[in-house]
């Protein structure tokens, strides 16, 4: 299997790493690469939005139509996580700082998002998590987004308070939280798993 | 919110914090309608400041932290991170920005340094610190310190890349040199880099004709035997990463695309742009062209295709020209 970490900008290699030890463990062949070439990412299996600042993101993937690919691999059945600014750009409606900033996103899930929810960086924290199916998760939110609102057809897999912090919709995942940045490979292997369904 | 749950200004969320930066172009602004430029050509963060560096060195005098008035302004004015400075040792314009609730600090050779003694002990901050070096010797000091991200110290305001070429090519030379030590050697190394906090003590212990203690407390609550342990178990993540274990941006002097673009060839993780941006003949152009630089510098054709027509570069100065290194600040 072949996933593709869209290496625009952001924590990129931190999700190289975790995804390669998440195969391994796995047992799974496989290859992970970090690329911003849209040959690379219509050639893969699975595909990772990194963390780093969507408004940054957003206009280097849609500059280089890599935004083209990522829908075509998603409405194909490929999996797509995206972490923390990754998770922004896979909702379909944002909040007014998406609209001040015209930041297109990717439009792939019935979520609403709202950027840097729990404030900014001062307002940054780690937390354990309860997390469908994966049980407690010491998960790091900075200047994180949250999903105020889901569709029927998005499955809630994590909350804090009224936020939604972690959803799926079918090979869709987005997180608010940065599984990459710990030491904790089963979100990695959660997503790995999507790829064998 | 569970508030007793959740826990702030973690080293994690510290480092983290940076990481986010990593391939991006953080700019220095001077009100609301250059952060607006910079968010608008892609920026990751800005530096809010109340002069950029080739003015402060015009102007000359004392440079300090910006108006709090002008940093709220610029917050307000973008939804990316945004930075501003403070003068090295300067605890309480630290907390002061921290207050304002600017996202990160850099502890800044651009301003006039306020402690002649000690930078500031950053894991004491909510807040995450940027700081310069030219060197691993600085950078290992600062990371001990608590400092969530390093960038060379080039020099600022020159708009001439070499010297933040030299600091790139010293750190990466030295952490070469780290990889191949063992434990003993690396302890060596430690106790070296751990004599400049020992300059307080030793300049009273020769005022008063003492000796300094063993376990005296010379910076803080830390002796010299923790300072040095602290700087060895730094050195060891050094070798182990075989980099920095912090974020590593280029800063000082970068002024067009292609001056980006090989000091991400060099290795830096991202790029601070400092007076290239605003004193260029047009900044939006300037500014979009960098980010595109930095995105793309293993791809020439890209750089080369960024840098077409842009204009007048900020003019620049030759190094040996200067009267005052700022590099030279904060050691």
């Amino acid at each position: 299997m072949k996933v593709s970490v869209i290496a625009a900008q952001g924590d990129v290699e931190e999700h190289v790493l975790m995804a390669r030890r998440a195969l391994k463990e796995l047992g799974l062949e496989g290859n992970v690469i970090a690329t911003i070439r849209k040959e690379d990412v219509a050639k893969s299996d699975g595909i990772i939005l990194p963390g780093g600042e969507s408004t940054t993101i957003s206009k280097l993937i849609h500059a280089k139509s890599i935004a083209e690919e990522i829908k075509k691999a998603a409405k194909e059945g490929k999996p797509v996580m995206g972490t923390c600014a990754g998770s922004i750009l896979l909702a379909k409606y944002g909040d007014e700082q998406i609209e001040k900033t015209k930041t297109k996103l990717l439009e792939l899930m019935d979520i609403w998002v709202k950027r840097n929810a729990f404030g900014r960086q001062r307002e940054s924290f780690q937390t354990t998590l309860n997390i469908k199916g994966i049980g407690d998760f010491e998960a790091v939110f900075i200047r994180a987004p949250a999903i105020i609102k889901a569709g029927n057809n998005v499955e809630i897999l994590a909350t804090l308070d009224d936020c939604i912090v972690a959803a799926k919709q079918g090979n869709i995942l987005a997180l608010a939280f940065h599984p990459e940045l710990t030491n904790d490979t089963r979100l990695h292997k959660y997503f790995l798993e999507l790829l064998l369904k | 919110m569970q508030l007793e749950k959740l826990r702030f200004g973690t080293e994690l969320i510290k480092r983290g914090f940076a990481k986010m930066q990593k391939g991006g172009v953080i700019m220095d602004v001077t009100n609301a309608e250059q952060a607006r430029i910079a968010e608008e050509a892609g920026a990751v963060a800005v530096m809010a400041l109340h002069r950029v560096p080739a003015d402060i060195r015009a102007a000359g005098g004392v440079a300090r932290m910006a108006d709090p008035k002008k940093i709220e302004e610029i917050m307000e004015a973008v939804t990316i991170p945004v930075m501003a400075k403070c003068r090295i040792g300067h605890i309480s314009e630290a907390k002061a920005l921290e207050s304002l609730g600017v996202d990160m600090i850099d502890e800044s050779e651009v301003l006039t340094p306020a402690d002649a003694f000690f930078h500031i002990d950053k894991r004491e901050f909510v807040v995450p610190f940027v700081c310069g070096a030219r060197s691993l010797e600085e950078a290992v000091r600062r990371i001990w310190e608590g400092a969530a991200m390093i960038r060379t110290k080039g020099e600022a305001g020159t708009g001439n890349v070499v010297e933040a070429v030299r600091h790139m090519r010293l750190m990466n030379y030295a952490i070469q040199e780290v990889t191949k030590m063992d434990e003993s050697e690396l302890y060596s190394v430690a106790e070296r880099y751990a004599l400049p906090y020992k300059k307080l003590a030793n300049a009273v212990a020769e005022e008063m004709g003492i000796k300094l203690r063993e376990d005296e407390q010379i910076f803080g609550k830390y002796s010299m035997a923790e300072i040095t342990d602290g700087l060895f178990e730094v050195l060891k993540e050094v070798k182990k990463l075989q980099r920095l274990p912090v974020v590593n941006f280029a800063a000082g002097g970068i002024a067009t695309p292609a001056d980006a673009a090989l000091m991400m060839l060099l290795g830096s993780d991202g790029v601070f742009v400092g007076s290239g941006i605003f004193k260029s003949s047009n900044p939006p152009a300037y500014a979009k062209a960098i980010v595109e630089a930095v995105e793309n510098w293993r791809d020439s054709r890209i750089v080369a295709e960024a840098s077409k027509g842009l204009g007048e570069p900020m003019k620049g100065e030759e190094i040996d020209k200067l009267e005052e290194m700022l590099q030279s600040r904060g050691i």
